[in-house]
């Protein structure tokens, strides 16, 4: 990170990291130690039997045989895959070539694969239940994490995504029972996070305060007032108050009838069909409009976007709003899709690994996506496992979101460099 | 915004003040004087406004505290529908609903006035020190880190690994009372630096972020000490199904110093120390000098011949070391029938509240400590006779540090003249 003295990076207390990486050797690096790892664990602890995948889910047009695999076998064919992927990483770094996003992909969806290949073994594994549920499960961590991208390219750091997911959880379960509709629910969780926001706003904007630190206790005082809140008023009150309707899964006509994708995309709740149209817009809008210039101008380098004549605390605090808009709209999976009853902290620090998948990301919305995808499989994985029996302890699969990102901001995603001005306030004068 | 004076201020953010050269900066943030003597400098930091801002600052957070508890009181909310026609009956109940919670905030966190005796009387105020212990030394473990610059979020997971560390060795190994307890909290303080070091380490290798990191270490860690105590052969207690250890062994729990009737334990009295020695590192050591410098700005620091990277990693494991100690404390003195996941209590994040009220001076941090103890032992207090949810305090701690860390806001809703600019 030695592009320039005038680099400020990222979080407030953060200072210049003062090592300059030598040019993408870590990408390599990584892949060799996850294929050593997974040739370790295949050569430790060798599975017998077969693993099947099931890709059928009953209602296609055309029904999928089971595929099964003998488990050891396919496990080093594909280990030998991740071999070839990392040596020609290797290649590419010897040419000063930073490996390119389709490998690193290709070396994530094979891993997993051989992974499950030898987790699975003896076992039919159901592949369209096992991603759908992942998607499912995802929703929450794309939403914050798309609030967070958007929060953090206009410069304003934020930690309390699960401040507004679980805010969001909460207002959608009041409003949604007061109005019996699901609707209503979703409304009232976007305008609580956005409440959030705006808090988060007033503090970090307007009166300076590290953003960190409001994130952090911005996330305390939600947890306290709905805590507070639940106790005191929801659970005396829990049939008119905490018992609001549930959306229902929509199948869209012709793309839910598709083989595998169907089931997976497209039967799914309508807020699974507005994170798609949410991931859209918002990649679209970032990158194409005039609107999505500014908001990056004003994240980068807000003097010079202040001196073409935009207001930047004014961009700063409407991205935010919209932000916390978005954040507040994946609170309301909690409350309206598969539980319909709001509990204390139910979030689970899921905001928290929203803001991992926004680094993950790179701090761009479609890779900020895909990282939450992937955290989202990683934990549905470990439900299905579980029920297996696989030889991989429960916990370890729950960790595996937090020790990738740990991997990644240590470098894995390469240079994963913020916005600019991410985190430092704008004093106008 | 032209009335705000943005003033420097500890807690808000200043990465970028100064910036222009190495001396800029490092009397931007914080004037300092010639060593004017202690006492000097402490009377100043009391009648300038800061004093008054932090008491202000508690002031609101109370009032909004009050606010949730009046509108969440059912014979409240019963009398405010006919309040026109009786209005004595809403200000009674509000008045009961307040004069109730804060009695009982008192009666828990201070001195019982409806005990027996004075001992018995003054048992709340041995709770409110217990609570307190672990609050400061993980407070200055964020403090600390605080100073050098370096956000340290990872309490929870930092107090969990001493905790599970400190509870194997007060389980699995046999030792003579004395050396047994010193060995186990050994064990905590080391668990707790190194799972600290781990952010410190990549932070001074790679630049990785220590917020990111210590965050994504809490979770490590709390599952890894869920597979410990769900795992037979490592921590669980044997023949059992929880994720529990078994209870402490009586040699290595930290003794109770006042007595069998309080729960007062040696725990707070190593929080004192821990105080003390920080406060000794920070103002008098030459490591601790180089911990401000590189908290103040890196840049001069490295100038100046300071390896940052070591002082990153150094400040880390001292830190979680301190955060360890709280860890420890919560295993070997408050709940010593066996480890859970739950040992921290909330403490680590509460620890952030504390540094931040504290200033991240060993003293504030002490102090600051000792009210949100007071809180917490009064919180359960008001729970029990009141039925109020002890999440209040929750809500009035983050208030606390909200309000501190914006004093224009403070003194805007307060009407007080802007502070003039230093």
């Amino acid at each position: 990170m030695s592009e320039g003295t005038t680099t400020k990076i990222t979080l407030p207390a953060a200072v210049a990291p003062e090592t300059t990486a030598p040019v993408g050797y870590k990408a390599p690096i990584v892949f060799g130690v996850i294929t050593l790892l997974l040739a370790l664990v295949a050569l430790l602890a060798p599975q017998e039997g077969d693993t099947t995948f099931r890709l059928a889910s009953g209602t296609d047009f055309v029904e999928i045989p089971e595929i099964s695999v003998p488990a050891g076998p396919s496990t080093w064919v594909l280990v030998a895959l991740l071999v070839l992927a990392t040596a020609y990483s290797l290649l590419l770094t010897t040419r000063r070539v930073r490996t390119p996003l389709w490998l690193t992909t290709l070396f994530a969806v094979v891993a997993i694969t051989a992974f499950l290949c030898w987790a699975a073994a003896g076992g039919t594994l159901p592949v369209v239940g096992l991603l759908g549920g992942a998607l499912a499960l995802a929703v929450p961590l794309v939403f914050g994490a798309l609030g967070g991208v958007l929060g953090e390219r206009a410069g304003v750091v934020n930690i309390a995504i699960d401040g507004q997911l679980l805010f969001g959880a909460f207002a959608a379960a009041i409003v949604g029972s007061i109005a019996g509709s699901a609707w209503a629910g979703l409304a009232g969780a976007m305008v609580a996070g956005a409440l959030v926001a705006l808090l988060l706003g007033i503090f970090a904007i307007s009166y300076y305060v590290d953003q960190v630190i409001v994130g952090v206790v911005l996330n305390v005082l939600v947890i306290g007032v709905t805590s507070f809140l639940f106790t005191q008023v929801l659970a005396p009150n829990s049939a008119e108050l905490n018992s609001p309707p549930r959306f229902p899964r929509l199948a869209v006509p012709v793309l839910g009838d598709i083989p595998v994708i169907g089931p997976i995309f497209f039967r799914q709740t309508v807020l699974v069909y507005l994170m798609y149209v949410a991931v859209a817009v918002v990649a679209w809008a970032l990158y194409r409009t005039k609107w999505g210039l500014r908001v990056r101008a004003v994240g980068e380098h807000p003097k010079a976007a202040d001196t073409v004549g935009i207001n930047v605390n004014r961009t700063r605090y409407r991205t935010v709003l919209l932000a916390g808009l978005i954040a507040g709209a994946g609170g309301a999976t909690y409350t309206l899709v598969s539980v319909s009853q709001f509990n204390r902290e139910m979030t689970g620090g899921a905001g928290y690994i929203a803001l991992a998948a926004v680094i993950f990301g790179k701090w761009d919305p479609i890779r900020a996506t895909l990282a939450a995808l992937l955290f989202g499989f990683a934990s549905n994985l470990q439900g299905v496992l579980s029920v297996l029996g696989s030889p991989v302890p429960s916990q370890f699969m729950l960790m595996l979101p937090y020790v990738v990102t740990i991997f990644a901001v240590a470098g894995l995603v390469g240079h994963s460099r913020a916005p600019a001005a991410d985190g430092v306030p704008y004093r106008k004068g | 915004m032209s009335d705000q004076t943005p003033e420097p201020d500890p807690t808000t953010s200043t990465p970028e003040s100064g910036g222009t050269s190495a001396a800029g900066t490092a009397t931007a943030d914080r004037p300092t004087p010639p060593e004017p003597g202690r006492w000097h400098s402490m009377l100043r930091e009391i009648t300038t406004g800061n004093a008054l801002v932090a008491v202000l600052a508690v002031l609101l957070a109370v009032v909004v505290g009050s606010l949730m508890i009046l509108f969440t009181d059912d014979r409240v909310r019963e009398t405010i529908g006919y309040v026109t026609a009786r209005p004595s009956d809403f200000f009674s109940a509000a008045w009961d609903a307040i004069s109730g919670a804060y009695s009982a905030l008192f009666r828990g966190s201070i001195y019982n006035t409806r005990a027996e005796d004075v001992t018995t009387g003054i048992r709340p105020l041995t709770e409110t020190l217990k609570f307190a212990g672990p609050l400061i030394a993980a407070g200055l473990g964020v403090g600390l880190a605080f100073r050098a610059g370096l956000f340290n979020i990872g309490g929870r997971g930092q107090m969990l690994l001493a905790g599970a560390a400190a509870g194997w060795v007060a389980v699995e190994v046999d030792l003579p009372a004395g050396l047994h307890l010193v060995v186990a909290l050994a064990a905590g303080l080391l668990a707790g630096a190194l799972w600290a070091g781990i952010a410190g380490v990549l932070k001074a290798r790679t630049g990785a972020h220590e917020v990111i990191v210590t965050i994504m270490l809490n979770y490590v860690g709390y599952y890894l000490v869920f597979y410990a105590l769900s795992s037979q052969s490592i921590l669980q207690a044997p023949g059992s199904v929880n994720p529990k250890s078994s209870p402490m062994a009586d040699s290595a729990v930290l003794p109770r110093i006042l007595g069998d009737r309080f729960n007062l334990h040696l725990g707070f009295v190593l929080a004192l120390v821990a105080v003390a020695i920080v406060w000794w590192l920070l103002n008098r050591s030459a490591l601790g000098f180089r911990f401000r410098a590189v908290g103040e700005n890196p840049n001069a620091a490295r100038a100046a011949g300071i390896d940052v990277g070591r002082t990153y990693t150094t400040v880390m494991l001292i830190a979680g070391a301190l955060v360890g100690l709280a860890g420890a404390n919560q295993v070997l003195g408050t709940v010593t029938s066996g480890v859970t996941v739950d040992l921290d209590a909330g403490i680590g994040f509460d620890a952030i509240t504390v540094a931040l009220l504290g200033r991240s001076r060993p003293l504030g941090i002490l102090a600051a400590g000792l009210l949100f103890g007071a809180l917490k032992a009064g919180g359960f207090a008001m729970n029990a006779s009141q039925g109020i949810p002890v999440d209040i305090v929750l809500v009035v701690q983050s208030l606390i540090v909200l309000f501190l860390a914006a004093p224009p806001l403070v003194r805007a809703i307060f009407r007080l003249p802007a502070k003039e600019a230093q």
